[in-house]
């Protein structure tokens, strides 16, 4: 099985990995918005989408109305729904915009997925091999690049639709998008000053990080502290990143695009059908990156817990059984450590849009520009003396 | 194994990423042409405010604040990136590139302290 993937020419291999990624997304995609669903109504105390079943699956005895009241058939009904719709381009619109907007939400959210690293495994030496569709040490730095070009998407929707609402969220959510840019960069330079210790070649990939996390890996002992996780670190940097990711993905209390309903649906009000469907994946995907980065800068990446690196855990699981210590198994692991890391804090995502109250637009600038951006500064330069005193 | 340099994969996703929205849009596009053929009319086709008839033009003036949130995000957007050189570099610089890294970083917060003064963040 190995020989036979390893024998595959690369290009192939990579266009099959990115489509085994591209189909995860997609689904998690529409999960998250199920998800999204059942978690309001959870913490709101009702029941939440529990109708939709599909009539062969109704016959099973105790699985069929368990799966009903999930509510995960009203995934199918949702995406249903956009291709039988019908797809109206208004009359007012500019229309080459308006299409290219949905494409362009799309492009980044399916681009940064190459940079980031959603696994590992060890070969035959003990070295650790991450799964990346691209290894680039450039990582941090390539999701930020694409990310950000998000912000076109909106301005493109917005002023395409040539409409109020629109416009108004438009504008709204690309003020508020680039002013969040900068306290998100800023708070992980520390972590880049941390890792790239003397000897190593320099690097801002996130391979780097998670070896740090992980203790040694592989013979090679880090001045990590043995697997602590840069949360407890750096809490500071971690608070100002996920404050960011929240503004950056437009998600409450930062929901500034739709202001609730003030804007009605913001840049996307005059979209409908498979366009908006594009938007809303592309929000999802955004997400689901994002949590990701958080999670191998923060969280340790594929580390099971803080001070237990992966390594420790696949020592104990082949003493167990030795075929848990195969490299498709401690792949698989690896890979369902990761994806478990992201999923809870995309519930985090909801629980927080459900807690908190939204902010103000003007309390949302105040918080990005006088709150936020001085504390990252701060932070930096605390992290910088700091660092070069222990390097001294 | 004479792999390909990781970049080129980055350029792969790339063209992968256009051709993905491309091809869904593509496909409901057609579907739509078979089976859900646009039915426009003026209702459909007029700008959506809540409901009841537009009124004006839909080019409405709009605060020039933005506009200088915008040119503050340049300036330091373009400092934060001098930053990102000097970050894998850090551990290896001596004592004196040390304190130019950290009058930078001051001059950053002297730009931040000086737009605060000058009421620029002030959303009014």
């Amino acid at each position: 099985m190995i020989e036979f993937w390893q024998n595959l020419h690369p290009v192939v291999q990579v266009v099959l990995k990115g489509l085994a990624v591209i189909m995860v997304i997609f689904p998690i995609g529409g999960a998250c918005s199920m998800a999204e669903r059942k978690v309001s109504a959870w913490i709101q105390g009702r029941p939440g989408p529990n109708r939709a079943i599909v009539p062969w699956i109704s016959w099973i005895p105790i699985l069929g109305p368990f799966l009903q009241r999930l509510g995960i058939f009203h995934v199918l009904a949702d995406g249903g729904k956009m291709l039988f719709k019908e797809d109206a381009l208004p009359g007012h619109v500019n229309k080459f915009y308006f299409v290219l907007a949905p494409i362009v939400a799309m492009i980044p959210a399916l681009t940064t997925v190459t940079a980031v690293p959603f696994g590992a495994y060890l070969d035959q030496t003990g070295q650790i091999i991450p799964i990346a569709l691209a290894n680039v040490d450039i990582g941090l730095i390539a999701v930020f690049a694409v990310s950000s070009l998000g912000v076109y998407s909106l301005i493109l929707a917005g002023w395409a639709s040539n409409s109020k609402y629109p416009f108004l969220g438009g504008v709204r959510a690309s003020a508020q998008l680039i002013s969040y840019e900068l306290s998100m960069t800023l708070s992980v330079i520390p972590l880049f000053l941390w890792v790239n210790a003397p000897g190593r070649e320099a690097t801002f990939g996130f391979a780097r990080l998670v070896e740090f996390q992980s203790g040694s890996w592989g013979g090679i002992t880090s001045p990590g502290w043995g697997g602590v996780w840069f949360i407890f670190i750096m809490p500071v940097s971690a608070f100002i990143f996920i404050t960011a990711l929240f503004a950056e993905t437009n998600r409450q209390p930062f929901d500034m695009p739709e202001s609730e309903a003030d804007l009605v649906g913001g840049f996307h009000t005059e979209y409908g059908a498979f366009k908006w469907g594009l938007f809303f994946v592309a929000e999802y995907a955004h997400m689901v990156i994002g949590s990701g980065v958080f999670t191998l800068m923060f969280l340790g990446g594929w580390n099971p817990l803080p001070w237990v690196p992966l390594a420790d855990l696949v020592g104990w699981l082949a003493q167990l059984a030795p075929i848990l210590a195969h490299p498709i198994a401690v792949g698989l692991l690896s890979i369902g450590i990761f994806l478990g890391k992201v999923l809870a804090l995309i519930f985090f995502f909801m629980w927080v849009r459900w807690t908190v109250p939204r902010f103000r637009y003007d309390q949302v600038m105040e918080i990005g520009w006088k709150k936020l951006l001085p504390l990252s500064i701060a932070n930096l330069l605390a992290y910088a003396i700091g660092i070069a005193l222990i390097q001294q | 194994m004479n792999s390909p340099h990781p970049y080129a994969f980055l350029a792969l996703f790339a063209a992968v990423a256009v051709a993905f929205p491309l091809a869904l849009l593509g496909v409901a596009r057609l579907w739509a042409r078979y089976f859900s053929p646009p039915k426009p009319s003026a209702t459909k086709n007029d700008v959506y405010e809540c409901g009841v008839a537009p009124t004006g033009d839909s080019w409405i003036q709009f605060k020039a604040h933005y506009y200088l949130y915008a040119t503050l995000f340049l300036i330091f957007d373009v400092e934060v990136l001098f930053l990102l050189p000097i970050a894998v570099a850090f551990t290896e610089l001596p004592v004196g590139a040390l304190f130019a890294v950290l009058i930078f970083i001051l001059l950053l917060a002297e730009g931040l302290v000086w737009a605060w003064h000058r009421g620029h963040l002030e959303w009014k």
